[in-house]
């Protein structure tokens, strides 16, 4: 009995430990040079889409913000994260809309359940080109539910339409829970990191992946950040 | 029962060539400069089919209705040797007719293939790929850019596989989901294909022709009403043939220039 009880309060002070002493690693993504420019898609295949789009969107392969921020990085710990293998129950969408992949790259962990929903008033024929995962292609009629699949193998997965050329996205398959994808202005945060050495890697899909390495000692911010060096063409 | 047949036969045939002597289906206004010598050519031959059909069939009618009334121990007409003389009379009659159609209906196709494009045609390329045609103007300096199928990138709107990069002439090639071509002027259309065969069909345009992947096919036309036309894909090619098509927009000279301009703007 005694035994047990002490066994249960070291579990406790684990557990508050790790909590108490969460670090986070937070910073910016921006890039140098001038990235090319993004043209605006002709939807006129398909009225129904774009009609949606009173003004064109374009190609998102580089998008930008103010003071030179680079968004759609995706940004994770590549190695000595605490929770590997862990895989959450909730699923992750990918929505298509508007002849468009939203969100434009979603990340997840192996095995994570992955929902595809068709909000469209067309047919979409999705089709990730897997080269490490098993590679499929599987259409999607409105009104049809959503299609559920899971990647077993980490890997960065370009998504594009079968029906639709100019749709195009990204899975980014992780074994970490602890990612983030760099929104408007760069920004990023990875928090509840316990104490240890991490390697933080951030992931573009034109311009490639960047890596750092901190320690977190305690209950702090670190401060890290990514400039990418942007191509022309 | 036999005169019931024939009369049946009769007034199917009779039907059938109705709305075709109507012309209740007829094709829409044509929009070319070639396409009156095609509509002539259709003509002639519905005419010309149509004729030997109804003739055939009343025929037919004719000959039930003459035997309906035989009775079972009536002796069936022989043709000791065969009926050469009918064989050949009906061989020569159906090879003349469809050589003739053949000689005269070559004037109509050869001049939209066989003769060369005008000097200050107007070249365009047309690109189909599953599922959707894509189309590309030289721009400014009049030369399209290098393919290289290794560099196609749909996801950055590189349908075509251009490398700005490393080749000048491809910078300036102005790439569009529609096909923009000026009124009245010729129209010299290079059609690639980017994976399987295709077709390009504008019925306006009285234009039907197959992409073959490996082989850069030219054909020519000169659009003479402004309007927008529909261009489908006419060749099954997989599984979202039903949803290829694209746009024909055909516009005033100015609004086609305006039109080039906003483009390269892009």
């Amino acid at each position: 009995m005694r035994t047990k009880q002490t066994l249960l309060a070291l579990l406790m002070l684990l557990v508050c430990s790790s909590l108490m002493f969460a670090g986070t690693v937070s910073g910016k993504v921006t890039y140098t040079g001038t990235p090319a420019k993004q043209k605006p898609i002709d939807m006129g295949k398909e009225p129904s889409c774009a009609k949606q789009h009173p003004t064109p969107v374009t190609n998102e392969t580089v998008v930008t913000g103010p003071n030179n921020a680079l968004e759609n990085v995706v940004v994770y710990v590549s190695s000595g994260a605490p929770d590997d293998g862990q895989v959450p129950a909730q699923a992750v969408t990918f929505e298509q809309k508007g002849c468009q992949y939203l969100p434009h790259v979603l990340p997840m962990h192996v095995n994570q359940e992955l929902k595809i929903t068709n909000d469209d008033q067309t047919s979409h024929n999705i089709h990730p080109l897997a080269k490490v995962n098993r590679e499929w292609n599987k259409s999607q009629p409105p009104g049809t539910p959503p299609i559920s699949e899971k990647y077993d193998k980490p890997e960065f997965i370009s998504v594009k339409c079968n029906v639709h050329p100019w749709m195009h996205g990204y899975f980014a398959v992780l074994t970490t829970n602890h990612y983030d994808v760099s929104k408007g202005g760069g920004d990023f945060k990875l928090p509840n990191l316990p104490p240890g050495k991490y390697t933080i890697t951030a992931w573009h899909e034109d311009y490639g992946t960047q890596t750092a390495d901190v320690t977190i000692t305690g209950n702090e911010t670190k401060d890290v950040n990514f400039t990418f060096k942007a191509k022309a063409y | 029962m036999g005169k019931i047949f024939a009369v049946t036969i009769a007034i199917i045939a009779i039907l059938s060539a109705i709305p075709i002597v109507m012309n209740y289906w007829g094709p829409p206004a044509d929009i070319s400069t070639h396409g009156s010598a095609i509509d002539e050519q259709m003509h002639e031959t519905m005419w010309e089919a149509g004729v030997s059909f109804l003739a055939a069939q009343l025929v037919l009618a004719l000959f039930v209705w003459q035997f309906a009334g035989r009775g079972k121990n009536d002796k069936l007409k022989t043709f000791p040797g065969g009926a050469k003389g009918l064989v050949i009379a009906a061989f020569l009659l159906v090879g003349t007719e469809i050589l003739a159609l053949g000689v005269i209906g070559q004037k109509a196709w050869a001049t939209v293939y066989f003769a060369a494009p005008d000097k200050d045609a107007l070249t365009i390329q047309a690109q189909a790929g599953q599922f959707a045609f894509y189309f590309r103007y030289p721009g400014p300096d009049g030369k399209f850019g290098t393919l290289h199928p290794d560099k196609i990138d749909e996801g950055n709107q590189n349908f075509f596989g251009l490398d700005p990069e490393n080749d000048v002439a491809s910078r300036d090639d102005i790439v569009a989901g529609e096909l923009a071509v000026p009124v009245n002027r010729q129209i010299n259309l290079l059609m690639h294909s980017k994976d399987v065969g295709h077709s390009f069909y504008v019925r306006e345009l009285r234009i039907q022709q197959d992409f073959v992947p490996g082989l850069d096919l030219a054909v020519h036309f000169t659009a003479t009403k402004t309007g927008q036309y529909e261009i489908v894909c006419t060749q099954l090619c997989g599984l979202g043939h039903y949803n290829m098509k694209a746009y024909l927009n055909v516009l005033s000279q100015e609004d086609f220039d305006k039109w080039l301009k906003d483009k390269a703007a892009q």
